[in-house]
C-alpha cells in the first residue's frame, strides 16, 4: 500500500501551551485509520494543521502527501492536494440547495454566469455515488435530515476528488441506522483507494471500521497499532495513561438529605425531531456531596444540565424533585427561585456580560432578591462585588473593572460569584476549570469544598477524568444520552469510567 | 495598577484627588466636538452665541432630545425603533383633533395622547419580543401605518389653532423668577446628592472623596446651571419644552442607572443569553422598552404640535433618523449594551447646533443635509476606531 499522508515531527504551540509535541502520523491509501484520544489530546489541532487552517510556518514539522512535501497556506491549498475534512458541525450552507453547496466557491461559470445545468447534472452524479440517487440536487440542504446532510458533505468531499478524507466525529448526530450507512460508504471508499482518517470517541465504531489506530495523549503520539493487535481496553488505557500529577483537595463527604431527585428524565433534541439527547436518566444529589458527571463530548451532559435549569430549547419528560417536592422548571427564573444555580461551560456566551463591570455581573442573577423595590443601591452592589473579589480572590483592580479585561480564571470566578450570590442549594458546574490555569483551578476546587462544607449540593460536569475522580464523591457516566454507570469515585479508575463513557462494556456487543 | 488596587482596600478619605476624577475619553471628546462646533459658528456668525439664538437652539432640539431619550433605551436593548417620527405626527394629530375639534381641555388631551403612545408601544413591543419579528421590520411597518392613520383621521388637512393652554406646552417660556427658583432647586438637589452619597459611602466603609473636591463639583454645577438660567432669562426665559427635556433626561438617567429594570436592559443588550440564564425575563423587559419609547414619542408629538400650533401632515417626518443619529453621535452602540441618556442629549444638541448654525449662515438646505450626513458617519468612524485602538492595547 502506498503512503498517502506522512506527518512528521509536528509541533504546534499556542501562547502558554504546547498543543502538539513532535507528533508523527502516517496514513496509507485504502485504509481507514482511526485517531483516538481524550478531549484536548490534540486530535483537532492535528487535523487543523493538515487542512491548512493553521498555515505553513505557524507550526514545526513536515507534511508529505504521496511522498511530496507540501506547504499549505490555506484551506484551498490543502483541498488542491486532495484533502477533504468533514467537521463535527456540518459546514454546509443550510439555506442553499445541494447543488449550490457542492459547487460553492467553484461554480462552473462563463464570463461570471453560472452554468446551472452543469451544476445540477454533476451534482446528481455525486449524490448517486453516496447512495442519494433519489434526492434531487435542487433540494434545500436545511430540509434534509442530519444523516443525509452528512452524506452530502461526503459527496462534496468526493466532488473535490479527495484522496485523503478526514471525518471528525461524523456519527455524533446520527441515528444507529445512519451510522451503518455511513460506515458502509467508508468501506466503499477504502476499496477505491481513499485514505480515511476517522476521529471518534466511540471505540466500538473504531473497532468496527478501522484498520489501524493512532493514539494521541497530551499532544504526543503514543503509538500506532493495527486494530487486530489491540483490544478496546488497551486503547483506553493508552488514551488516559497519564499519571495523576495534579493534587485534588477533596474533603470527605457527609451526605445529607436529597436536594435534587431526577426520575426517568428524557430531553428531546430541539433540531432533530424524535432524537433524544438524554434518554431516561434517573439520579439524585445529596446535600454536602459532589456528584461528578463524566461523558464524552456530545454525550448530552450539558443538555441535561441546561434542561434541568430550564434553559434548554428541547422539551423534557420525567419528574424532578427539589427537596422532596415535585417541581416544574420552565425558565431559569424558576430554577433560581428554587435555589438551583448553573455555571455554564461557555462563560463568554452564557455567563458574562463582557462589557459590564465586576459588580454588575456579580449581581445580575440576584437583582430581584437584592433590590426588592427595583432600585439599585449602588453601595450595596459595591459591597457584594467586593465581598466576592475578596472571598474568591478575583484579581481585579476594583469592582468597576470591566470583566472583558480579566483573565479566564478570574472571569470564571466572577461567574461563580454571580451564582453564589443567589445562595444556591444546588450548584451545577459545567466544565468549571476549562481553559484556566493550574493555580486558579486549585482555588476553584477549594471553593467547591467550602460550599460542600456549608451544605450545598454540587454537580460537576467535567471532561478531565483525573479532576472528576479527584474531586467528586460519586461519578455518574453518560454515554449517548444514557446513564451507563454510577461509581464511587474512590474505587473507580479512569479506565472503568472511560469504558462506560465509550458505550458500555464489551459483553453487550456480540 | 497599584494606585487602583488600593481602592479595593478600606481606607479613610484620601488626599489624592487624581483617583477620584475619572477620565472618560468618550464624554470629553463629545463635549469637545460640541464646543468646537459652537466656536466655529461663533467665528462665522457672531449672532450664534446670542441669548436669542441659544434660546431658539434649545427650543429646536427639544423634540429630537425627547425622542432620543427613548431611542437610547431601545438601542441599548439591542433593537431599533423607526416608527417614532410617524408616532410624533400621529399623536400630534390626535391631540389636535381632541383639543380643537372636540374641545377637550388640556390635561385630558395630554393623558389621552400619552396613553395612545403607550398602546402603540405595547403592540410593537409585543410583536418584537413575543412574536420574534425583528424590530426593524415591525417599526418600519409601524411607520407606514401611523403615517397612514394620521392622514386618514385628520382627512389630510392641517388642524389649527390649539387652545392657549395647550400651546404653553411647546411655545412658552418659564418666567424669570421661576427660572431662578428652578436653578436654585437644581443646585440644592446636586448639593444634597453629593452630601448623601458621602454619608452612604461612609456607612459602608468605602473611601470617601476629599470634601473640597465634592464642593468643587457642586460649584461647577452651580456656575453651569445659574449661567444657563442667566443667559435664558436675558431673552425670554427658559423654554418650557427644554425644561421637559431636562426633567425627562433626569428621570430616565435615574431609570437607566439606578433601577434593576435599567440594569437588565443593558444586560440584555450586552449579552442576551447570559441575561436569560441569569433569570431575567428578556421578553417582558424588551416590550417595556418599546412602551417607554413610544410614550416619549407621544410627548414629543404634543410638544411639536403645540410649538407649531398646528397638526400637519408631515409633522415628525424623518425624526426617527435624527433621534438615531443623536444617540449614535452620543456614543450609543448599535450593537446594544452601551449608551447613555446624557450622551444622546449632547448628540441631539450637536445635530441641532449644526441645523441652527448653518441656517443662520444661510447655507442652502442641500448643503445642510450633506454636512449632517458626513458628521454622523465621521463621529461613528472616530468612535469605533478609538475604541478598537483601546482593545489592542
Amino acid at each position: 500500500m502506498t503512503v498517502a499522508l506522512e506527518m512528521s515531527g509536528i509541533t504546534k504551540r499556542f501562547p502558554g501551551v504546547v498543543a502538539l509535541n513532535d507528533v508523527n502520523f502516517t496514513a496509507h491509501a485504502g485504509e481507514v485509520h482511526a485517531l483516538c484520544g481524550e478531549n484536548g489530546a490534540g486530535k483537532s489541532t492535528l487535523m487543523k494543521v493538515l487542512s491548512g487552517l493553521y498555515p505553513s510556518g505557524t507550526f514545526e514539522g513536515t507534511i508529505r502527501i504521496f511522498g511530496e512535501e507540501k506547504h499549505f497556506h490555506g484551506i484551498k491549498d490543502a483541498e488542491k492536494a486532495g484533502i477533504a475534512i468533514i467537521y463535527q458541525e456540518l459546514a454546509l450552507v443550510k439555506g442553499l440547495t445541494i447543488g449550490e453547496n457542492l459547487f460553492l466557491g467553484q461554480e462552473p461559470a462563463r464570463y461570471g454566469v453560472i452554468d446551472w445545468e452543469r451544476v445540477y447534472h454533476e451534482s446528481s452524479r455525486w449524490l448517486a455515488d453516496v447512495g442519494l440517487s433519489d434526492v434531487s440536487p435542487e433540494q434545500i440542504v436545511g430540509n434534509l435530515g442530519i444523516g443525509k446532510q452528512q452524506l452530502v458533505e461526503i459527496a462534496k468531499a468526493l466532488s473535490k476528488n479527495a484522496k485523503i478524507l478526514i471525518l471528525d466525529e461524523p456519527t455524533a448526530a446520527l441515528t444507529e441506522q445512519e451510522v451503518e450507512i455511513l460506515l458502509g460508504f467508508l468501506r466503499e471508499f477504502k476499496k477505491r483507494g481513499v485514505a480515511c482518517i476517522y476521529i471518534s470517541h466511540k471505540l466500538n465504531e473504531v473497532f468496527e471500521i478501522a484498520d489501524k489506530v493512532t493514539v494521541l495523549r497530551d499532544g504526543r503520539t503514543i503509538g500506532t497499532y493495527p486494530i487486530s493487535e489491540v483490544t478496546e481496553d488497551q486503547v483506553i488505557s493508552l488514551m488516559v495513561g497519564r499519571e495523576l500529577k495534579e493534587r485534588y483537595p477533596r474533603k470527605e463527604a457527609t451526605p445529607g438529605d436529597v436536594v435534587l431527585r431526577v426520575r426517568d428524565y428524557s430531553v428531546m433534541n430541539p433540531e432533530i425531531p424524535g432524537k433524544k439527547v438524554i434518554d431516561n436518566v434517573s439520579f439524585e444529589v445529596r446535600k454536602g456531596e459532589i456528584l461528578g458527571i463524566a461523558g464524552l463530548m456530545g454525550a448530552g451532559r450539558t443538555e441535561l444540565a441546561m434542561s434541568l435549569f430550564g434553559a434548554y430549547a428541547g422539551a423534557s419528560q420525567g419528574t424532578v424533585e427539589v427537596e422532596g417536592v415535585p417541581v416544574q422548571i420552565r425558565r431559569p427564573e424558576d430554577a433560581i427561585k428554587l435555589g438551583i444555580a448553573y455555571v455554564s461551560e461557555d462563560r463568554k456566551k452564557y455567563g458574562l456580560v463582557l462589557g459590564m463591570d465586576v459588580k454588575s455581573n456579580v449581581t445580575l442573577a440576584s437583582l430581584r432578591s437584592l433590590f426588592s423595590l427595583g432600585l439599585l443601591e449602588q453601595n450595596k452592589e459595591i459591597a457584594s462585588g467586593e465581598h466576592y473579589i475578596r472571598s474568591l480572590r478575583i484579581k481585579a483592580n476594583s469592582v468597576e473593572t470591566v470583566v472583558g479585561t480579566l483573565s479566564g480564571g478570574n472571569q470564571q470566578k466572577v461567574v461563580l460569584g454571580k451564582w453564589l450570590l443567589t445562595k444556591p442549594k444546588l450548584l451545577i458546574l459545567d466544565e468549571p476549570t476549562r481553559g484556566i490555569d493550574v493555580g486558579a483551578k486549585f482555588e476553584i476546587y477549594n471553593i467547591m469544598n467550602e460550599l460542600v462544607r456549608e451544605g450545598v449540593a454540587v454537580v460537576m460536569i467535567s471532561s478531565e477524568l483525573p479532576e472528576l475522580l479527584g474531586m467528586s464523591h460519586r461519578v455518574m457516566v453518560i454515554s449517548e444520552g444514557r446513564l451507563t454507570g454510577v461509581f464511587d469515585a474512590k474505587q473507580a479508575t479512569q479506565e472503568t469510567i472511560m469504558r462506560a463513557a465509550t458505550g458500555g462494556n464489551a459483553n453487550e456487543r456480540e | 495598577m497599584n494606585a487602583n488596587e488600593q481602592i479595593v482596600m478600606k481606607e479613610p478619605a484620601s488626599r489624592s484627588w487624581s483617583r477620584w476624577i475619572k477620565f472618560d475619553a468618550r464624554a470629553y471628546t463629545m463635549i469637545g466636538a460640541l464646543l468646537s462646533i459652537w466656536v466655529l459658528f461663533t467665528l462665522l456668525n457672531d449672532r450664534f452665541l446670542s441669548a436669542t439664538n441659544l434660546s431658539n437652539l434649545f427650543l429646536q432640539m427639544s423634540v429630537t432630545s425627547i425622542l432620543a431619550i427613548g431611542m437610547v433605551l431601545v438601542i441599548v436593548a439591542g433593537h431599533i425603533d423607526l416608527s417614532v417620527g410617524a408616532v410624533v405626527g400621529f399623536t400630534g394629530g390626535v391631540a389636535a383633533i381632541l383639543n380643537i375639534w372636540y374641545d377637550w381641555p388640556t390635561i385630558p388631551v395630554i393623558v389621552a395622547t400619552i396613553a395612545l403612545g403607550v398602546a402603540i408601544g405595547f403592540v410593537q413591543g409585543w410583536i418584537v419580543a413575543y412574536g420574534a419579528v425583528p424590530a426593524f421590520i415591525v417599526t418600519l411597518g409601524g411607520m407606514l401605518v401611523y403615517r397612514g392613520l394620521l392622514l386618514g383621521t385628520t382627512g389630510s388637512v392641517t388642524i389649527s389653532p390649539f387652545s392657549p393652554a395647550m400651546r404653553t406646552l411647546g411655545a412658552s417660556y418659564v418666567a424669570d423668577m421661576i427660572g431662578w427658583v428652578l436653578g436654585g432647586i437644581a443646585l440644592a438637589c446636586t448639593a444634597i446628592y453629593y452630601w448623601r452619597k458621602r454619608g452612604a459611602r461612609r456607612k459602608y466603609g468605602f473611601p470617601v472623596e476629599p470634601a473640597p473636591l465634592s464642593l468643587m463639583r457642586v460649584v461647577l454645577v452651580g456656575i453651569f446651571v445659574l449661567g444657563f438660567v442667566f443667559v435664558m432669562n436675558s431673552y425670554k426665559g427658559i423654554p418650557v419644552p427644554f425644561v421637559m427635556v431636562i426633567v425627562l433626561a433626569l428621570i430616565f438617567t435615574f431609570i437607566s442607572k439606578n433601577t434593576t429594570f435599567g440594569r437588565q436592559i443593558y444586560a440584555i443588550g450586552g449579552n442576551a443569553e447570559a441575561a436569560r440564564l441569569s433569570g431575567i425575563n428578556i421578553r417582558r423587559k424588551t416590550m417595556y422598552v418599546f412602551v417607554l419609547c413610544s410614550a416619549l414619542a407621544a410627548i414629543a408629538g404634543l410638544v411639536l404640535a403645540a410649538r407649531l400650533n398646528a397638526a400637519t401632515m408631515n409633522a415628525g417626518n424623518m425624526y426617527e433618523l435624527d433621534a438615531i443619529a443623536a444617540c449614535v453621535i452620543g456614543g450609543t452602540s448599535l450593537m446594544g449594551g452601551a449608551g447613555t441618556i446624557v450622551g444622546a442629549i449632547i448628540g441631539s444638541l450637536v445635530m441641532a447646533s449644526l441645523d441652527n448654525g448653518m441656517s443662520l449662515m444661510g447655507i442652502p438646505t442641500w448643503w445642510q443635509y450633506i454636512v449632517k450626513g458626513v458628521i454622523l458617519v465621521l463621529a461613528v468612524y472616530l468612535d469605533i476606531n478609538i475604541r478598537n485602538r483601546k482593545k489592542v492595547i
